[in-house]
Order: C-alpha cells, then sequence, then structure tokens
C-alpha cells in the first residue's frame, strides 16, 4: 500500500522542462550526404512542423498542466506498482546520479523505461530458452534460474525494501544517498544473503537496464530529452557521417532521435 | 504424415551467405531450386527505424528466438551441458540472408599456411610442436587452388581495400578502393609504421563507392551510420545476401524460396540424399521436399546437428578420436587487447561503419617466428571504428568505481576519447572440444539440441598474453596518456558476447576417416549431399570466417553443377 507521502511525490512529479520544447524547435534537421534509400527520404518530415514530443493537452479534463502545456502520456505506469517504481527510481538515480555533467537517471526517466520495459517481452524472458530441467550451473553457463525479469524485480524490490527497514528502519526511498548507496553495495557484493534469487544478479539487471534507460532512444521513456545522449555528445539518430568521418576536430551534433523518422501531422 | 510436394534439382536448407550463393549460382546455370529458411523474409525498407540501440543490439531484434531453440554448453565432459538461456558469447542468425544481414562486413582471406597447417607447422618446427590433444590436420586444398574462389566472393560483395602486404597472392585487386581513413585509423596506421609492421585497410563488405558487380547489382556507397554490426543496412551498402545473391537467383524464375520453412531432417536412403522433411511455422504442418540434390547451408550448429539427427555421417567419439560429425569444433580467441585513454583529444567514434578498419597480420598465422613461442598460429590484430553506440560504450580507466557519481562522470569523460586495439586470435581444434545431441534439453519440436564441450587451452592462453602485449605496445606507441593491455584469458564463458565466429563440426579434409566433406563440401559418404559453411574448417584462423565460407560455397556451387551433370564423387 503507498502511504500518503509517496502518492504525493508521484502528483509532484514534475513535466519535463520547457528547454526540452525550445530544444526540439531549434533541433533543424539536416541531412549529409547522399540518401539512396529512397524510403528513408522521402519519409522524412520537414523540420519545423510538429516539433514536440508530446500531444497538446487542450484541458478537456481537470488537470493542473495548462492548456498548450505538453505532458508526456507516457509517464505512467505499466507494471510497477507505487511502491516499486519509487524504490526504482530512487535506486536508479543513485546508481547514475544527476551531477555537473547533467541529469541523473531520476529526470531522464529511467524507471519509467524499466517499468515499461518489465510490461513487455524482457520482462517475460519471451524470446529466451526457460524450459527446464532447471540446474544450478558453473558461473560460466549463465543464468540458470526458472524466475522472469518481472519475477526478479518483484522479489528484488521487495529485498530492497526489507534489507532497508532492517538495517535503518525506513523504507529504502527515505533513506539518505548515502545509506541508498551502502544497500545497493551490499546487494553488489552479496553482503545481502537472499534464498530464491541472486542479490548480485539482480544488481546487475538493475545498472544493466538503468544504463539502457539513461541512452536507448527517448521512443523507450528513458533518455529524457535526449538528456543521456546530451552527456555524451552522442548525435542519436543521424542519416550519415561521411562528411566528418575523416575530419579530426570533434564534432559536436544536436541529437536526433527515431520520433524524426516518421511524419507527424 | 508429411505432404510429399513435387521433387526438385536441389534444395537448400537455410537461406544465409552460403545458401544465397547456392541459389544464385545454381539457377543461373538453369537448375530449379527450392530455398527453404526458417525465418522470415527481409528487405532493406525493414531498416526504417534501424537506427535503435536497444532494439536491435540489446534485445537481438534480427537473431533466432532461443526460446524456440539454443544451444547448451559445458566446459569439459565432466560437467552438466546447461542450456544458453539468453544471448551472449555469440548471436545466431535468422531469416532471409541469415548472419550475412547484421554481420560487420569484415571480409579476409584466410592465409596459405592455414590450409596446410599441419605440413607446414611440423615442416618448420618438427612435430613435436604440436602439443598433445590439438587435432590440427590440412584442409585438402590449398590456398591457390581457393584464390579464384575468393575473388568471386569479392567481386560479388564489391570488397573495399588494399592488398594485404602479408597475405597470400592475389590474382586480382580489391573491387573497390579503401574505405575512408578516420584520425585514429591514421594513429593506428603510423604506430605500426613506426614499429615496422605492415598496416592496410581491413577489407570491408560496406562499400567505399557505388559499385556494380558481376551480376549487374548496384549497391551505393557506406554512410559509416555507427549502426552496422547487429543491424541491416537501409542503404544496401553493406553486402548481405538479400541485396546480392537472393535477388540474382529469383530473376532466375528457378529459384522457389519459401521462408518459415524449419528443416528437421534430411531424408536418406541407400547412401543418397532424397529430400528434406521441414515443418511449415506458419501452420505446424509436416512437408517432405524431395530433391536430387541437397544443400545444407544452416550454419554451423544445424548443419551438424541436422546431419546427427538425420543419422548420416559416423558421430565423433572424443574418447577414441573417430567419427566425423561433431569433430574439430573452433571458435576464436580474442581477449588479446589493449584499449587507451587520451586526455586532450576527443574522437568522432560514434561515427563508423562495420568494417572501418587498419590492421596487421605481422603476428598472424605463421608470418613470425614461433620457435621461442608457446603456441602456434596468431591473430590479425586491428583498430576498428565501429560505431560507438552509448548504452554499450562505457569504457572506463581501472579502477574507476563501477557505478555512481564516479563511474557517471568516467564513463561521460572518455566516451569519446578512447580507442580500442584487439587481437582476432586464431583457435586450434582440441580432441575434447566438439559437437553432439544434448541428452536433455530439446527445442520446441522437442528434438534435442546442439551440445558444445568446449574451453581455452594453453595454447589460447599464450596467444592472448603475447597479443595483448602487442595491442598495447601499438597503442602506446599512438601517443594515448594510459594504456591498459589485457594479457589474461580467463576460462571460456557464455556470457559476453565474443564473436560469431563458431567452427568445425562437419570437417572438410583429404579422407573420409579424418572429414566429414571433401574439398567440394561434398559429404564423403553421400555424395548428393553438400555441407557449406564455417562448419567446414577444421580449425579457425586469426582472422573472421566469411570471406573463407564465400570462396567455400563459390567452390561448392561449382562441384554441384559438376554432379548435376555426372553423379559420383568429385574428388
Ligand atoms: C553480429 C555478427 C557480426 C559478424 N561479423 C562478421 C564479420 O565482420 N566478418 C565475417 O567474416 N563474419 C562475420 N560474422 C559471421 C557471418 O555472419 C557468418 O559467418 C555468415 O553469415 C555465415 O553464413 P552461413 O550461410 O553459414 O550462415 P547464416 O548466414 O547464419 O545463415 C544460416 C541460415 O540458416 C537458417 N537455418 C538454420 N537452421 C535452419 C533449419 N533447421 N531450417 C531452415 N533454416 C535454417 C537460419 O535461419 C539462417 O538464415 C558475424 C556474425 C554476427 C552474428
Ligand atoms: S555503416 Fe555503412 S554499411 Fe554499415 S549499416 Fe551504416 S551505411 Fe550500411
Amino acid at each position: 500500500m503507498a502511504n500518503e507521502t509517496e502518492e504525493q511525490d508521484l502528483k509532484e512529479r514534475k513535466e519535463p522542462d520547457p528547454s526540452r520544447r525550445n530544444f526540439l524547435k531549434n533541433s533543424g534537421y539536416a541531412v549529409g550526404g547522399l540518401i539512396v534509400g529512397g524510403v528513408v527520404g522521402s519519409l522524412l518530415r520537414s523540420p519545423n512542423k510538429s516539433t514536440t514530443n508530446n500531444t497538446n493537452n487542450n484541458g478537456t479534463t481537470e488537470n493542473k498542466t495548462p492548456a498548450n502545456e505538453t505532458v508526456n502520456f507516457n509517464q505512467a505506469l505499466m507494471y510497477f506498482t507505487q511502491e516499486q517504481f519509487l524504490i526504482t527510481e530512487a535506486a536508479t538515480e543513485r546508481l547514475f546520479p544527476a551531477d555537473d555533467n547533467g541529469p541523473g537517471a531520476k529526470e531522464l526517466g529511467v524507471a519509467y523505461f524499466i517499468d515499461h520495459q518489465l510490461a513487455g517481452e524482457w520482462g517475460v524472458n519471451g524470446r529466451e530458452y526457460m524450459q527446464g530441467p532447471f540446474y544450478k550451473g558453473e558461473t560460466t553457463q549463465g543464468y540458470q534460474g526458472r524466475l522472469k525479469r518481472r519475477e526478479i524485480f518483484d522479489i528484488g524490490l521487495q529485498e530492497m525494501q526489507n534489507y532497508s527497514n532492517k538495517k535503518f528502519q525506513k523504507k529504502f526511498k527515505d533513506l539518505t544517498p548515502e545509506q541508498q548507496d551502502e544497500v545497493l553495495k551490499d546487494f553488489e557484493t552479496d553482503e545481502v544473503k537472499l534464498t530464491t534469487i541472486s542479490a548480485s544478479g539482480f544488481f546487475k539487471t538493475l545498472f544493466g537496464s538503468t544504463m539502457e534507460g539513461a541512452y536507448a532512444d527517448p521512443l523507450y521513456g528513458g533518455n529524457g530529452n535526449m538528456g543521456g545522449w546530451k552527456l555524451k555528445n552522442f548525435p542519436g539518430n543521424q542519416m550519415s557521417y561521411t562528411k566528418i568521418i575523416e575530419q579530426d576536430k570533434f564534432e559536436k551534433m544536436a541529437p536526433v532521435s527515431l520520433r524524426e523518422h516518421l511524419p507527424h501531422s | 504424415m508429411a505432404t510429399k510436394l513435387p521433387k526438385t534439382d536441389v534444395v537448400i536448407v537455410g537461406v544465409g551467405w552460403g545458401g544465397g550463393i547456392i541459389a544464385s549460382e545454381l539457377t543461373k546455370n538453369g537448375l530449379s531450386v527450392v530455398g527453404l529458411e526458417r525465418g522470415k523474409e527481409r528487405k532493406t525498407e525493414d531498416y526504417y527505424m534501424v537506427h535503435d540501440e536497444l532494439r536491435y543490439a540489446l534485445r537481438y531484434e534480427m537473431f533466432q528466438d532461443l526460446s524456440k531453440e539454443t544451444i547448451t554448453f559445458r566446459g569439459n565432459e565432466k560437467i552438466r551441458a546447461l542450456p544458453m538461456r539468453s544471448y551472449g558469447s555469440f548471436l545466431l542468425g535468422d531469416g532471409l540472408g541469415g548472419s550475412g544481414v547484421h554481420w560487420n562486413g569484415q571480409t579476409f582471406r584466410f592465409l596459405p599456411y592455414d590450409f596446410e597447417i599441419k605440413s607446414k607447422t611440423i615442416e618448420r618446427y618438427g612435430k613435436s610442436k604440436i602439443p598433445d590433444g590439438m587435432t590440427i590436420q590440412d584442409w585438402g586444398i590449398t590456398y591457390d587452388k581457393l584464390e579464384p574462389y575468393f575473388n568471386k566472393f569479392e567481386k560479388l560483395t564489391g570488397i573495399s581495400g588494399d592488398v594485404n602486404p602479408l597475405g597470400g597472392k592475389r590474382s586480382e585487386k580489391y573491387p573497390t578502393p579503401p574505405m575512408k581513413d578516420t584520425p585514429g585509423m591514421k594513429m593506428f596506421s603510423d604506430s605500426c609504421k613506426g614499429l615496422n609492421y605492415h598496416p592496410y585497410h581491413m577489407p570491408s563488405a560496406n562499400l567505399s563507392e557505388q559499385y556494380t558487380n558481376p551480376d549487374g547489382i548496384a549497391r551505393a556507397a557506406c554512410q559509416y551510420c555507427g549502426y552496422c554490426e547487429r543491424f541491416g543496412c537501409e542503404y544496401g551498402a553493406k553486402a548481405d545476401p538479400v541485396v546480392t545473391v537472393i535477388p540474382v537467383a529469383k530473376n532466375t524464375g528457378k529459384f522457389e524460396l519459401r521462408t518459415h520453412s524449419n528443416v528437421r531432417r534430411v531424408l536418406h536412403k541407400g547412401g543418397k540424399a532424397t529430400g528434406v522433411l521441414y515443418i511449415d511455422t506458419t501452420t505446424g504442418e509436416e512437408y517432405e521436399q524431395p530433391a536430387d540434390i541437397v544443400v545444407m547451408t544452416s550454419y554451423v550448429f544445424n548443419n551438424a546437428r541436422l546431419l546427427l539427427l538425420s543419422g548420416i555421417g559416423k558421430p565423433y567419439d572424443p574418447k577414441t578420436g573417430t567419427g566425423v560429425i561433431g569433430k574439430n569444433y573452433a571458435y576464436q580467441v580474442l581477449k588479446g587487447a589493449g584499449v587507451g585513454f587520451f586526455e586532450d583529444k576527443e574522437f568522432n567514434i560514434f561515427a563508423g561503419a562495420g568494417s572501418l578498419g587498419m590492421c596487421i597480420d605481422d603476428f598472424n598465422g605463421d608470418n613470425f617466428d614461433h620457435k621461442d613461442l608457446k603456441f602456434i598460429h596468431g591473430a590479425n590484430i586491428s583498430y576498428s571504428q565501429t560505431g560507438a553506440r552509448p548504452i554499450q560504450n562505457n569504457t572506463v580507466p581501472p579502477g574507476t568505481a563501477k557505478w555512481g557519481k564516479d563511474y557517471k562522470a568516467a564513463s561521460v569523460k572518455y566516451a569519446n576519447r578512447h580507442i580500442n586495439v584487439g587481437a582476432q586470435g586464431s583457435c586450434m581444434p582440441f580432441r575434447h572440444h566438439f559437437l553432439d545431441l544434448d541428452p536433455t534439453y530439446k527445442d520446441e519440436f522437442g528434438d534435442p539440441l546442439m551440445r558444445i564441450t568446449f574451453d581455452f587451452e594453453d595454447q589460447d592462453r599464450e596467444l592472448v598474453k603475447f597479443m595483448g602485449g602487442k595491442c598495447g605496445d601499438i597503442l602506446k606507441q599512438m601517443g594515448a596518456d594510459k594504456v591498459v593491455a589485457n594479457t589474461e584469458l580467463a576460462p571460456y564463458e557464455i556470457t559476453t558476447y565474443q564473436s560469431t565466429h563458431n567452427t568445425g563440426g562437419v570437417i572438410m579434409g583429404d579422407s573420409p576417416d579424418t572429414s566429414a566433406v571433401n574439398n567440394y563440401l561434398q559429404m564423403w559418404d553421400t555424395d548428393n549431399l553438400f555441407v557449406i559453411g564455417a562448419s567446414a574448417f577444421p580449425h579457425n584462423s586469426g582472422y573472421n570466417p566469411t570471406g573463407t565460407v564465400g570462396a567455400l560455397a563459390y567452390r561448392a556451387a561449382e562441384g554441384i553443377l559438376k554432379y548435376h551433370q555426372k553423379p559420383g564423387s568429385l574428388v
């Protein structure tokens, strides 16, 4: 059960900052080099049309977002409970914190990304071999458990909560950042002894999906405002680098996401 | 009961590089060919949203669905093999074009030494150079004999490159000039020249310029888009069966392609293959496709597995070293590598192409003296710029925290400030490295999975130690501020990606006692059955395999045409 502060937390979740819209407006889509794939070239939309990532909300329902503000309808949950979401958000922010370089996991929407991934094929190990018999193998043989990622997250997040309560008498999200790091470290090093899953295995999956959520195309709900890409000066989805491939100077380019590949009216 | 279909001249099992080449060569020469591919149809237009690292590189969009079929693995015979439940060490192709769609396109010719490895090793160093248990053998063909077929594959694909100063003799130059030079490539090249090595451009199936091949197929130049390995090419610039051989086969009107067709058995009677049994995976219906000639091009694992499941050829027995199907499984030894960190230099490494790079063969094959070394063969050492995508590009100096603030800062700082130099180590076969049917785990139809028994040996550890040092030297000479060289090789494990360069299992040679196929890749025991792919390699060289797979496929195609005229053994 979510308590009041948690609900408050969710309600106060900030809408994306206005710089996002400005940025997208300004990101002219320059196509370098020769485009031969007809289908690719012809469907590129013009750069000055429909530049926001979100649909306008015209305020027909009661909503604290003012009319004409953009909302990100993607920021809702497909799998997690509120409690799971808040633990994930707090934990991923420690793994990938906001700093002088730029946004951290929370601002990038990493916890939404993980939620959405768990809701789909990846969450149920849909394209992985999950038939028995199950035996404990050598580490060289990889994961041999019967649990699917969703179940591993269910257990892992609950265990993080339990461990926090036991060690610090508080929920994970209410711990100080240093305490949260301690909990994470204890999972990373198997200091926490779990019977159902491997604590370090869960930590690895959590860390891996945090990096994915920071850097995958924003279409998946993370890498908000392409903020992850901007951290690394990664230009995203460009059509061609023929013009710069030989050049000695580092080329800074405004990143472009896959959304620019479809016409949006 | 399976529905029996009308007979065809040739049926092909799996339509990737091998299958595509066979289909085009045979149909051009008037044979009727049915191609059975278990995956789906593919075309360039599919790659409209291809610049998606998560979907293609990390969720394995284009690869075989492991829930239906995987392999099992154990390091040695004493432990229980367990299934590769999720992807790691290698990725299996699926769908039209197979792995030829999402490969890098690094297209090498194996060295003359490779084809006569045993004789040449003994000749130069004596018998004692070959350690106990190492089962290298000559291939039953020489480089010179295979040269025209290398040439054919390079012309088909339009390879961009310059002549390897230490490679085998060439009858012609590469069909297109080398790819462009990046600053990192120039640094590698200068460094190698400074060390008296012989750098050359990595031969590339990503085209440096527009090219029309001998079949009249025109393709555009590579755009260095940085989404190449694990992705399809939206430009058709990367040589891929779907944009080269398959349309040629289709144009003849002689090629009938059936996708979603999973072959379960090769049928045979009285020492001849009679056709194949397959399932239409869209309906679950079973079909028998009779044919005069059966060609297996279903990649290393299914080539060997289908033979074992069908009871063709003598299974390999590691205890006695007799039998041939499953013998000499080998891989690639990649851990000899180095990374250089640069404080004041940022590289545009987000840009790149699958086979954009420079390399040397000074330490490959027997191009250097092994007298005082505890290994044979060697590695191609290269710097390649294949596109550093952000989820997977997190190289940080050792000692950096593994997560949190410092990790983030370092991974961001060095994202574009590092250069990797790596050695593609050869892999020698051993008596106890082999493929057989798993006794426990099954595929979606209830057939046993392929079981791999494999680990790295002293040979591999010595090779890595040597090559890691060389990579480090090159990076130092390149001016890196900090160089970290890896010289250690842990036991083989199935969980991290290394390469999809699996080899052996249905090897070629000059005798039915020691090999499964002759130098036309014709089965010794079943002469109307041809088994094509890196499954034919008796060992793996210090290069990517496909240049040599392509050459062998062209030779096999010639053999099949001869056989069609005049049945019988081709050698
Ligand atoms: C990510 C990646 C990068 C690579 N990069 C390079 C590189 O740079 N250079 C290089 O030389 N090599 C590279 N390779 C390897 C190269 O792709 C393969 O060597 C080459 O594709 C092998 O050709 P093939 O015809 O043997 O198999 P494939 O091209 O894999 O084709 C086999 C086909 O058979 C089908 N099949 C399998 N079983 C059945 C069945 N039972 N019934 C019906 N169909 C079946 C499969 O679906 C597949 O389409 C790379 C591979 C990968 C995965
Ligand atoms: S790097 Fe070149 S060959 Fe590879 S996918 Fe991009 S355009 Fe195609």
